[in-house]
């Protein structure tokens, strides 16, 4: 190893983990706000218990389409965006967060495009009254067949939905002093089962129940403090409880004070507040409190991002190694991919603990693992064979379904909860995994054998001894792709038998997993039956691309099947060209040898010399 | 190229063919066009006509639009399985050795041809009913949920009912139905595996209905193509004459769509006449006691279905109580007792029943091919590590 210098390497693995972890040295504050401490707070949403931070964030995502709203004042984080839609209303009703991409709805709503793409709440304002009928209208249809302007209209329509109950989670929106008002009622009400008696006037009932019906989310811990989730109320419940039982949970006062204090600008008042809660529900709900900062953390890091951002940098090492300086740069490349596949790893693994779930639960967190999965394999190839292909291969498919994934978490909380009959630890860490090992590991196969006919097909740098290991690369892939999807298949099959008495159903999902072991069992026979040899392989492998991404999401399209995850639309064009490209691929491997840049078939065959191709 | 060899005939040739990876292969790609085109089918036909078009079949066939022509051109699930499996056999038969190199080859082939069978003698011989019971409600048969028979009932005694059942498969022949345990016979003049019905009030122009008694007189009927949905089910209806030694007593529309017995009374006894879900009577019977269905806080996603349930079965002398939930069914006497759905406001349960002689063959064959294929890769991967690291 003489051209690469132990310190570079050092250098590089250094910088990566700066870059990674980065994001935790980021301001606490906001105009003197402690928004950092305010979003490890835990509440309940979906039937989990998360930091504030989780709701803030995939609000934003899902309203927004991003993670951070860019403002004429720098740049606000979710937290702080959230912390004014719930406390600060009208300031949150300015800024531009909702975004519009289809030119047809904003016509609909008389918007001009010139506008731009991002829009205030305060500028639906007047078109409220049309979106609600253009979104009754599209919500008659059957949700197979919306055009795109209605399923963009109904999404709208949502996401309005959504941050008008975020906006009256704690507070009904536009309240003036949330805590003197709460104090009035402790002071007025004679606690009685049936509410109207208890002296509230008819108006202040009625805006507790708006309240309790409208909230998004249970901000209010079970007392006494106990770790059942379905004790958690919203707000406006706990007010409504405090009516007829006389008792107000003490949390009710800390978030009523902290709102108040936020709108009237008080940052000392809502830091001690703060302090106080948080140090209460500590006490309360350790655990709880504990997963939340966890959770937090993780959030903050972002750790699948940034692992997303660095392969693609170790691609362009380990192909630039084929390139130029092969030893070094195939070694920064393997550091790197080490390090990134750590980064990754704890990211899953973070996942799973907050989860409490192995690690596939739903399509986002297939991507991610079968992202996993080959950059675990192709460590192992590369260790073993030292060339780049390895790192190169492993890379590009991590960064590809990392992107995946990315787009798939667009859609809320990707840590959802499992549906009952999903709702199997067991099966999920046996069936699921191994299929979706499955998965990667053809995928990997395919990439491999796409490296050698990009490589052997337009350049010239593929000569025997590469084609020969990565050969040997495939079809070891091959071997562990059918090893997985067929016993992940079958284990499918009796997860079935044992939970609907039916082993197999011919479900679209089932016979996607059946066709990848189908597949890799012909490439395995042909093999061995001298029906193909190297390139034949190649061109197999890369077609077992096509396979796994029709199962993997192909058939989620189809939109039925016990396996359906919801019309995912806007995948479909992605998944046909991508199809369509390894198609091509295929047809260029096929193409007659002379046609190819890299010329290492001919040293190898012993062939007569009459052969050999006329010179173009 | 050398000249052509003229092969005496031989039974090589057709043994190397039927033995041959290249058949193999074949299979296995049409195997994969079947599956693909089998599931892509679903989207129109339904996940049963599917299955029983495409993998519980010999072939496939395709219609012109426009003719009667059944033109085959794929090999159906069955056909295929068949051929794979004598080509599996063939081969090992034709080509075994029993070396260290090739067990793992052989475990994993015989785990193939195990699933194979009994994937073949699940389609043939597996049943899977259903049970709908209502809080407080003892039951003790299950219903096909895509078959329905004709029920003769002489209600007469009070103490017990006497059931002729006709089954659906003989209602569709049509023609005159005799049994020795009734006094008349019954002649099916039309059968309609799913139809629409409609008061005449409402299609005041509708031609006169066949039935000439009973409520089927103001009912208009119109035969419509099966469901393909797995959540419908088929109303089916028929037109049936009862012949009685004297001459017709008269034709009823029957329909499982009709909820109330239609009846007639024939040499002192009652007869009740039901259009009905298929049973199958068990020798025990399950009381529902409770339907429970638990959601996750705050939100309407289904955590879990369970039924409790209690068992009795005067045979055995088994009378307890028994929770059926979901991934944990009940397993008594041949039959597997699975949550599959509920009803009515959470004060129904459906139970899916399923009696499959074959159900354990897959575990078996699971285990078989996983340690075939670890023995088989295990000992490539330890060959070139080896030659790797020398």
């Amino acid at each position: 190893m003489k051209t690469s210098r132990p310190w570079i390497l050092w250098l590089v693995a250094a910088a990566t983990f700066a870059y990674v972890v980065a994001p935790l040295f980021q301001s606490d504050t906001w105009g003197g706000f402690e928004m950092r401490k305010f979003g490890r707070l835990p509440v309940l949403l979906n039937g989990r218990i998360k930091p504030l931070d989780t709701v803030a964030r995939n609000s934003l995502l899902i309203i927004h389409g991003k993670q951070t709203l860019a403002t004429d004042h720098g740049t606000l984080t979710p937290i702080d965006w959230l912390a004014e839609v719930l406390m600060k209303q009208d300031e949150a009703d300015l800024r531009k967060v909702f975004v519009i991409r289809n030119s047809e709805t904003l016509t609909a709503l008389g918007l001009s495009p010139e506008a731009g793409k991002y829009f205030s709440f305060r500028e639906f304002v007047p078109h409220l009254q049309e979106l609600e009928q253009q979104a009754a209208l599209a919500q008659k249809v059957d949700p197979q067949l919306r055009s795109a302007f209605q399923r963009d209209i109904i999404k709208l329509f949502e996401r309005l939905t959504l941050y008008h109950r975020l906006k009256n989670s704690l507070e009904v929106e536009g309240t003036v002093n949330f805590k003197s008002q709460i104090d009035d009622l402790v002071k007025n009400i004679r606690p009685s089962p049936v509410p109207m008696n208890t002296g509230i006037s008819a108006e202040a009932l009625q805006s507790l129940g708006f309240l309790a019906e409208t909230g998004y989310f249970f901000p209010i811990p079970p007392f006494p403090p106990n770790d059942d989730p379905l004790q958690w109320r919203k707000m406006g419940e706990s007010l409504v409880a405090f009516l007829t039982e006389g008792k107000l949970h003490l949390a009710v006062n800390s978030w009523a004070t902290m709102a108040t204090a936020f709108a009237a600008n008080d940052p000392a008042t809502f830091n001690k507040t703060l302090d106080n809660y948080a140090a209460q529900v500590q006490r309360d709900l350790p655990r709880r409190v504990w997963k939340a900062k966890v959770e937090s953390v993780f959030n903050q890091l972002q750790p699948f991002y940034s692992a997303m951002v660095i392969y693609v940098l170790i691609f362009i090492l380990a192909a630039g190694s084929w390139l130029v300086w092969p030893k070094a740069l195939g070694r920064y490349a393997f550091a790197l991919l080490v390090v990134t596949f750590i980064v990754h790893s704890g990211g899953l693994i973070t996942r799973m603990y907050l989860e409490g779930r192995p690690p596939v639960t739903n399509l986002y967190s297939s991507a991610v693992f079968i992202g996993w999965g080959a950059v675990l394999l192709g460590i192992f190839l590369e260790r073993f064979f030292r060339n780049g292909i390895g790192s190169a291969t492993a890379a590009m498919i991590g960064f590809i379904t990392l992107l995946i994934a990315h787009h798939l978490s667009m859609d809320g909380d990707t840590m959802e909860m499992m549906r009952a009959v999903l709702d199997t630890n067991g099966w999920l860490a046996t069936h699921v995994v191994c299929v979706t090992l499955g998965y990667a590991s053809t995928f990997l196969a395919g990439f491999l054998a796409l490296t050698y006919i990009v490589r052997g097909a337009f350049t010239p740098s593929l000569d025997r001894a590469t084609a020969q290991s990565l050969t040997r690369m495939v079809y070891g892939i091959v071997c562990f792709a059918t090893l997985f999807s067929f016993v992940g298949t079958i284990l499918g099959g009796i997860w079935a038998d044992q939970s609907w008495g039916r082993f197999w159903g011919w479900d679209p999902k089932e016979n996607g997993a059946l066709l990848i072991v189908l597949w890799n069992a012909i490439i395995l026979h042909a093999r061995w039956g001298g029906l193909v040899r190297q390139r034949g392989l190649m061109v197999m492998a890369v077609f077992g691309n096509v396979v796994t991404s029709w199962s993997w999401f192909g058939v989620n399209m189809l939109g039925i099947g016990l396996h359906s995850y919801g019309f995912m639309d806007s995948a479909f064009p992605w998944l046909i060209a991508f199809g369509a490209s390894q198609i091509a691929f295929m047809m260029i491997g096929l193409l007659p040898t002379h046609l190819w840049r890299s010329q290492f078939e001919k040293a190898k065959s012993p062939a007569p010399t009459q052969v050999v191709d006329v010179p173009a | 190229m050398s000249e052509a060899v003229i092969r005496p005939f031989s039974l090589k040739s057709p043994l190397r063919i039927l033995s041959s990876l290249r058949l193999t292969v074949i299979c296995l790609g049409l195997g994969m066009l079947l599956v693909f085109l089998g599931t892509l089918a679903q989207v129109h036909l339904g996940i049963h006509a599917v299955q029983a078009r495409y993998f519980q079949s010999l072939l496939i066939y395709w219609s012109p639009p426009g003719t009667g022509w059944k033109i085959p051109v794929l090999p159906g699930g069955y056909l295929l399985g068949t051929v794979l499996l004598v080509n599996l056999i063939t081969a090992h038969a034709v080509r075994f050795q029993l070396t260290r190199k090739k067990l793992g080859i052989i475990l994993l082939h015989f785990g193939v041809i195990l699933l194979l069978t009994g994937q073949l003698l699940t389609g043939l011989f597996a049943r899977e009913t259903q049970m709908r019971i209502d809080e407080g409600q003892t039951l003790g048969y299950s219903e096909a949920p895509r078959e329905v028979e004709l029920a003769v009932i002489d209600v007469t005694d009070p103490n017990f009912d006497q059931v002729v059942a006709i089954p659906e498969e003989v209602l569709a022949r049509g023609g005159t139905i005799q049994s020795p345990t009734l006094p008349f016979t019954l002649n099916v003049r039309q059968f309609m595996g799913n139809a629409h019905l409609a008061m005449r009030s409402q299609e005041p122009q509708a031609p006169p209905s066949q039935a000439t008694t009973g409520p089927g007189k103001n009912i208009v009927v119109a035969e419509i193509p099966r469901t393909v949905k797995d959540d419908e089910r088929d109303l089916s209806a028929a037109f049936v004459e009862v012949d009685g030694v004297q001459g017709p007593l008269g034709t009823w529309l029957i329909s499982n769509a009709i909820p109330d017995p239609q009846g007639f009374t024939l040499n002192g006894h009652t007869y009740e006449l039901a259009m009905r879900q298929r049973r199958f009577y068990k020798q025990f019977a399950l009381t529902l006691l409770d339907f429970a269905h638990d959601r996750y806080a705050g939100t309407d996603i289904p955590k879990n279905f369970s039924s409790r349930v209690r068992l009795i079965d005067f045979e055995r002398n088994e009378n307890r109580e028994v929770v059926i939930s979901m991934n944990d069914p009940l397993r008594y006497r041949g039959f597997t007792f699975y949550q599959s759905g509920f009803d009515n406001n959470d004060k129904t349960t459906i139970l899916q029943v399923v009696k499959n002689p074959a159900m354990l063959l897959p575990y078996i064959a699971c285990g078989l091919v996983a340690l075939g294929l670890v023995v088989q890769f295990s000992m490539h991967l330890f060959g070139f590590v080896r030659k790797r690291t020398r």
